[in-house]
């Protein structure tokens, strides 16, 4: 098959290519790239103008629910939200029934993925720290990242006891892994169901205070220069960490961080409605806390954007808020937050926002740089960032609809993505 | 609630509180209307109270208490309230456990939703009720300095009761262990104290909230004996104090806990007045709700 992209604006910060230019495609392939090629007989030209060709992004924050939890998300539906979304690679967490805490459960993943769409959408499993993501014994971890587990979370469950968290760190410095730390002090958020602040104080609910994050990312930042090993705060959400993390960069600790767009986008203030959908972990936190995101996002601090996508029926939903499970699907909205909020206030270049969805992540996980040359197979997302567009929730390619988003006007979204000699359109 | 929205309840109630006065205590205004009570958490008295509003107000009633959530009794709340509705019922009380339950139903259902306690967040009929007990008291409500010590952090009374006065143009203080005044609760206007015998000598009335004996015992303050000895309400703290401070207790009380005997039934107790108010705010509450348009 020859596809034909005419007039987009590929912009690669892996060779520092900023151009408007034309690329074919045969099978999947970059055949030529560069001035305007015409159209010939037998290809499918594709206008994008205006649009942007982009490194394939990759959510390394995605909770696919397979195996175990289907009737939220399958494999197959979270690989197509991640595909409509305008992600060519997913990092799918621990937290499934059974955990991801055996080789035989890597191999299914991949197996159920190499199905989806062609094998479209890559996913990379995260596998546990430990047995059933339980905090007590290590998961086989040379096993598990010998089948292809890119890195070591409990997610969900933060791996609370610090020798385990510290024997974890030494084993997997050994094949170069990180360790992804969902930071929670758990006793001190224990029932706790939102932000403790004013907003908790009004509402009446049982509120997790941001220094439970604070103190747990301080503790791991000890651990994680003590061992020399690889580091990751998954879904940071407070000013404190993103100041911890900033000095353990500064000193050259091997310690990155991620924020997801909800966290950057809504207060705590949300959840006022007693909406469920404003019901996350780690919670919607405050305007400082935003503030204090934003200026890591523009600084490094925080390398990476990711959606901690996180499919919920619509019956677990409708429920009243203290009992509602935590989490909101992110994936398809990703790129319209991110544009709308980061973008679009200046607080992040197009350049910057592509090295937050593509080039950092792969980075923090060791997988290879996307090359976008003649003769390399095409890895690319392709959005615009112009168009404007209403969030409507119950037209999400997840099987999952729980997103506080619906109604929300964004500027920017994906167009489309092609990776693996697939392309899908959004 | 705006202070209109407030003014208007507290008048109305004062003709039903006349109505509770009369050898026959019943009106007609709620005839042919039916009014489910549906009680998520153990409540005698709010639950009594609203049931004899209704029946007062001639409404049919129903009802149930359960102290298990809709969740561990295996049916939606969403379900458990649209059933009931089903059968054609006009307006839902209802206590929960969950902050913000009620403001939930009122989304899944259409009959009219009344809040009688949802978890720590609010129980709008008793702050009702305390602010016509002491209007009823004062003579007004503008310019008093209201104390309310105990658990302020799980406490819907408080909230509630914050919310109201402050609308109503009282000066409120909170006073309790740091351990069970919720953060930033300063934003809403209120003075913090944590001994009380600073706060004492400055209110004209003090709301003493009931202790949780069993609240996550000893993690949040170490014991009920110290509790007592450093907030309870005794008399002769009251005389320390000199000043005739009104007290005003949500029930049940925890007898020489958080409130002593003598202090609890002595003159200046509105306790059992403010029970009897109650009645009175829960009709003019259901009557306002039922005959508007």
């Amino acid at each position: 098959m020859k596809l034909l992209l005419k007039g987009g604006r590929l912009i690669d910060p892996a060779s520092g290519r900023d151009e408007v230019l034309d690329m074919l495609l045969i099978d999947g392939r970059i055949e030529k790239m560069g001035k305007p090629i015409p159209t010939a007989t037998g290809m499918e030209a594709i206008e994008l103008k205006g649009k942007i060709i982009a490194p394939g992004f990759i959510d390394m924050h995605v909770h696919l629910r397979e195996p175990g939890f289907e009737y939220k998300e399958t494999i197959l539906t979270g690989c197509t939200s991640a595909a409509a979304g305008g992600f060519t690679a997913v990092c799918c967490m621990p937290n499934t029934n059974p955990a991801i805490d055996d080789e035989s459960v890597v191999r299914f993943i991949q197996s159920k993925a190499k199905a989806a769409l062609n094998g479209l959408v890559d996913v990379h499993p995260v596998a546990a720290v430990t047995k059933g993501r339980k905090g007590e014994h290590l998961a086989p971890m040379a096993e598990l990242a010998e089948a292809g587990a890119v890195a070591f979370t409990d997610d969900g469950d933060p791996v609370h006891d610090a020798e385990i968290m510290r024997r974890a760190l030494e084993y997997a410095a050994m094949f170069n892994k990180p360790i992804i730390q969902h930071a929670q002090d758990l006793p001190m958020t224990k029932g706790g169901v939102m932000n403790e602040g004013l907003a908790s104080t009004e509402l009446g609910l049982a509120g997790m205070p941001s220094i439970a994050e604070d103190v747990m990312v301080a503790r791991d930042i000890s651990l994680a220069e003590y061992t020399g090993t690889q580091y990751h705060v998954a879904h940071m959400s407070t000013a404190g960490a993103t100041e911890l993390v900033r000095k353990a960069k500064a000193r050259g600790l091997r310690v990155s961080s991620e924020v997801t767009p909800h966290h950057f986008t809504l207060t705590d203030d949300a959840v006022r409605t007693f909406d469920t959908n404003t019901k996350m972990n780690p919670p919607l936190r405050t305007r400082e806390d935003i503030e204090s995101i934003l200026k890591g996002l523009q600084d490094g601090t925080i390398d990476v954007i990711a959606t901690d996508h996180a499919p919920h029926s619509y019956d677990e939903k409708q429920v009243e808020f203290p009992v509602a499970p935590f989490g909101i699907v992110g994936l398809e909205t990703a790129i319209g937050l991110s544009v709308t909020e980061l973008v679009n206030k200046g607080i992040l270049s197009v350049n910057q926002l592509i090295e937050k969805f593509s080039v950092n992540p792969r980075r923090i996980l060791h997988l290879p740089t996307i090359k976008i040359a003649e003769g390399e197979m095409a890895n690319l997302t392709i959005f615009d960032p112009l168009v404007e567009w209403v969030v409507d929730p119950t037209a999400f390619k997840s099987r999952s609809k729980n997103s506080p988003f619906g109604g929300v006007k964004l500027r920017g979204r994906s167009v489309g993505v092609i990776n693996n000699g697939q392309v899908y359109w959004s | 609630m705006s202070k209109a929205d407030i003014q208007l309840i507290l008048d109305t109630a004062m003709s039903f509180r006349e109505v509770l006065e009369r050898p026959i205590k019943k009106v007609p205004p709620l005839t042919g209307k039916t009014i489910a009570n549906m009680f998520f958490e153990n409540s005698t008295r709010t639950r009594f109270s609203f049931e004899l509003a209704e029946r007062r107000l001639s409404a049919d009633v129903l009802g149930f208490q359960s102290s298990s959530t809709s969740v561990s009794k295996g049916e939606t709340l969403k379900d458990t309230a649209r059933n009931i509705e089903a059968m054609k019922v006009d307006m839902v009380v209802m206590r929960h456990s969950a902050s913000g339950a009620p403001h939930y139903l009122s989304q899944v259902i259409n009959a009219n939703v009344i809040n009688a306690g949802d978890g720590s967040h609010e129980h709008p009929t008793q702050a009702l009720l305390d602010m016509y007990t002491i209007r009823e008291k004062f003579g007004k409500l503008e310019g008093l300095h209201v104390g309310i010590v105990g658990d302020i952090a799980h406490s819907r009374v408080a909230r509630s009761n914050i919310y109201g006065l402050k609308t109503m143009g009282a000066k409120i203080s909170v006073c309790g262990p740091a351990t069970l005044i919720p953060k930033e609760i300063e934003q809403l206007g209120v003075e913090v104290y944590h001994h009380i015998d600073d706060l004492l000598p400055q209110v004209d009335v003090l709301n003493v909230l009931r202790i949780q004996l069993e609240r996550d015992a000893g993690r949040l303050f170490p014991s009920i004996r110290e509790y007592h000895n450093y907030y309870g309400i005794t008399r002769q703290r009251l005389d320390r104090a000199k000043r005739a401070v009104t007290i005003m207790h949500p029930g049940p009380i925890n007898r020489d806990v958080e409130i002593s005997a003598d202090v609890a039934d002595s003159e200046h107790s509105l306790i059992l007045q403010q029970v009897l108010n109650g009645v009175a705010i829960r009709m003019a509450v259901l009557y306002l709700l039922a005959t508007r348009n």
